[in-house]
């Protein structure tokens, strides 16, 4: 039986990917902001066949807390098969360039306080000897660009930050997994007219579990952004200032 | 994927606001428009349209809240699919206790609709199987509905087209089967008359009954068809079960629809012809037998850009045999009609929802690709056949009925209306009763 955690858990494509563990029989510890969403979560994904659910409630900003949410997830469940690591926000690209208090929180949440909960965990995991460490971070992350750099450059610093865990913890058999998905149907993107290359959070998941199950390091998902991606970063800069992306 | 905001028969368009909501304890919201809870878009006409106002996209409230394996019980939110249930119950021995031909519908849909299957003779509607529901209103009053507790707000909003308020979640009454597999025999038979006789014949034995008739053929072939009859197989079925085909599905909507005279009479003579004896044995995978064609994914696009009608109507046992020859001989005679005709005895179990369409009798059911004003004019003339032998037309299927024949046809419509929460409204509901 696997044990899977979830920061993040009210996330669309976190809960897709926790029912795809649930219905595998997986014991699951979830962690999100808000603790009342968490309690429907958790009861249909007892329904769909998960042994356990436990949850906590923690805001990832505050970063005092996290050591206390981590011992409590190691303490419930002995050990850990899988952390995801889902939660984000998708800033105001405007608002980040007017304010700096709102890139700074912005940037806290979808890039500090992964890098604070990562730190955390891998000296535990370290410890164990085993796992896999999923992160989601995004196709935004490969290169800067003007409709949403605040983000990108958040996603960009968890990218790097999760290569080099990798290199360090592959050494003791631990799997560190950056998922970079890119435009996806959820609560997140509401405001955005859909188009071709829209995906839902339903196929995210599975393309995440799969990934985990079979030790990948970077996977794109939809796989048809790894060559989009490519383009986008080869693009010489003479040419890429002189564009809108 | 059809998008959100349109109903399966593509026809008639609408122009609304969409508003998910995902989280059943929020208040639905408070804007000036005109609300319409939409599940899955899986009514063909304008029943689960709101032209100008809003929808309330309730797909997202897709969880499960508790499921007793032992008793059969299960509860969840309005936006779980039937198809998400059967993944879940059939494993552990449950299955659906009622289910139309689409697995692709949502309970709320289910209940609002209160959907029939092969089964209704034995079994009666969905609404039947439904313990209680909750129903939050555009005043923010939640009520627990059931037989017992609001009963005239359980009967109203079963069927109700969800004009009463928003089903937030539901409890149902699931059924035992043993595995996934069915088993029975498939009979050919050369006319009307022998669609009653099979039917006389097989529905005390048999749970699941319907037909398929030819509705191109004219004369001596007049109203012949393949008639389907199953049972839920013990665990461990005689014969070689046919596994689950691959999911194809229609990657783009044709220019024109690729549905015509041409290819009708074709695949008429092709399907009728396909069983050479008749009669054969068939054991199968539950999917392939409830829903042929989900299967095809978003097979709605054959139809083209203009879409397509279905009318389905129901007439009472004394006028069947007559009423359904001036039907498929009116149908036949227009060249208008469509492969999927569908034909099945209705039983006497009563329907609990004040709208409910179920009622003894025959039920027939049909598409037709949209050409206008020739398409209207045909479903006209079977409206006037159906009115005049006292039947009904579907409201989830109807896209045109008159106000007159819809009142004809539901008389509890006005007594239904003091139900209708003052936010609510659809498009179908303003065209019957405007």
């Amino acid at each position: 039986m696997q044990k899977v955690v979830i920061i993040g858990a009210t996330s669309a494509i976190a809960e897709a990917t926790a029912r795809l563990y649930a219905a595998r029989g997986a014991q699951l510890f979830l962690v999100a902001r808000n603790a009342a969403r968490l309690d429907d979560i958790s009861a249909d994904l007892r329904v769909r066949g998960s042994q356990d659910v436990f949850h906590a409630s923690l805001d990832v900003n505050d970063l005092h807390e996290h050591a206390r949410v981590i011992n409590q997830i190691w303490t419930t469940l002995g050990h850990v098969d899988v952390a995801l690591l889902a939660h984000g926000t998708l800033p105001d690209q405007v608002q980040c360039e007017t304010s700096v208090d709102v890139a700074m929180k912005e940037f806290a949440t979808n890039g500090t306080s992964t890098i604070a909960l990562l730190t955390a965990m891998a000296s535990r995991f370290e410890a164990q000897r085993k796992g896999v460490i999923a992160i989601i971070s995004s196709v935004a992350g490969d290169r800067g660009r003007q409709s949403n750099y605040l983000y990108g450059s958040a996603k960009a610093a968890v990218s790097a930050f999760a290569s080099g865990l990798r290199q360090r913890l592959s050494k003791v058999g631990v799997n560190v997994l950056t998922i970079k998905p890119g435009f996806v149907d959820t609560p997140m993107t509401r405001d955005f007219k859909k188009g071709a290359l829209w995906a839902k959070p339903d196929g995210i998941a599975h393309g995440i579990v799969r990934a985990a199950d079979r030790g990948r390091s970077v996977v794109y998902l939809p796989w048809f952004w790894l060559p989009i991606m490519l383009i986008i970063q080869h693009i010489p800069e003479f040419v890429f200032k002189r564009i809108k992306l | 994927m059809s998008k959100v905001g349109q109903s399966w028969g593509r026809y008639p368009q609408a122009n609304q606001t969409v508003v998910a909501l995902a989280d059943r304890h929020a208040t639905l919201p408070t804007l000036p428009d005109l609300m319409l809870p939409h599940g899955n878009g899986r009514s063909y006409g304008d029943s689960c349209l709101n032209d100008g106002g809003m929808l309330l996209h309730a797909r997202p409230m897709d969880r499960f809240i508790a499921f007793d394996a032992q008793m059969g019980v299960l509860e969840c939110e309005a936006g779980v699919l039937f198809s998400d249930i059967l993944d879940l119950v059939v494993p552990q021995g449950w299955f659906l206790p009622v289910t139309p031909g689409t697995k692709f519908v949502t309970v709320g849909g289910a209940i609002a609709n209160d959907v029939h299957g092969k089964n209704h003779h034995k079994a009666g509607t969905f609404g039947r199987y439904v313990v209680e529901f909750e129903l939050l209103r555009s005043d923010g009053s939640r009520r627990l509905c059931s037989p017992e507790q609001h009963p005239e707000w359980f009967a109203a909003t079963i069927g109700g087209l969800g004009l009463t308020g928003l089903i937030t979640r539901a409890k149902i009454q699931l059924r035992r089967v043993a595995g996934p597999w069915m088993s029975g025999e498939v009979y050919r038979f050369a006319d009307l008359p022998g669609f009653f006789r099979l039917s006389q014949e097989s529905d005390r034995d048999y749970e699941y009954t319907v037909a398929w008739i030819d509705c191109v053929s004219q004369g001596k072939a007049l109203g012949r068809g393949i008639f389907t009859r199953a049972n839920h197989a013990p665990s461990h079925p005689d014969g070689r079960p046919n596994a689950p085909s691959r999911r194809l599905r229609v990657p783009l909507t044709p220019p024109v629809s690729l549905i015509n005279p041409l290819s009708l009479r074709a695949f008429n003579a092709l399907y009728y012809h396909r069983q050479r004896e008749s009669v054969s044995h068939i054991t199968m995978h539950y999917e392939p037998h409830f829903y042929p064609l989900d299967g095809i994914g978003d097979w709605n696009r054959i139809y083209g850009p203009s879409g397509f009608m279905q009318y389905q109507c129901v007439v009472p046992p004394s006028e069947s045999l007559g009423c359904m020859e001036s039907l498929v001989r009116t149908i036949a005679a227009s060249g208008q009609g469509s492969f999927l005709a569908v034909l099945k005895q209705f039983g006497d179990v009563p329907s609990p929802g004040m709208l409910s369409f179920p009622r003894p009798g025959t039920t027939l059911a049909l598409d037709f690709p949209n050409r206008g004003g020739s398409t209207l004019a045909l479903l006209n003339r079977l409206d006037d056949i159906v009115a005049a032998a006292g039947g009904a037309v579907y409201p989830a299927k109807d896209a045109r009925m008159s106000a007159t024949y819809f009142k004809q046809y539901f008389p509890a419509w006005e007594s239904f209306s003091h139900y209708i929460d003052p936010k609510f409204s659809s498009s179908f509901w303003r065209r019957v009763t405007e």
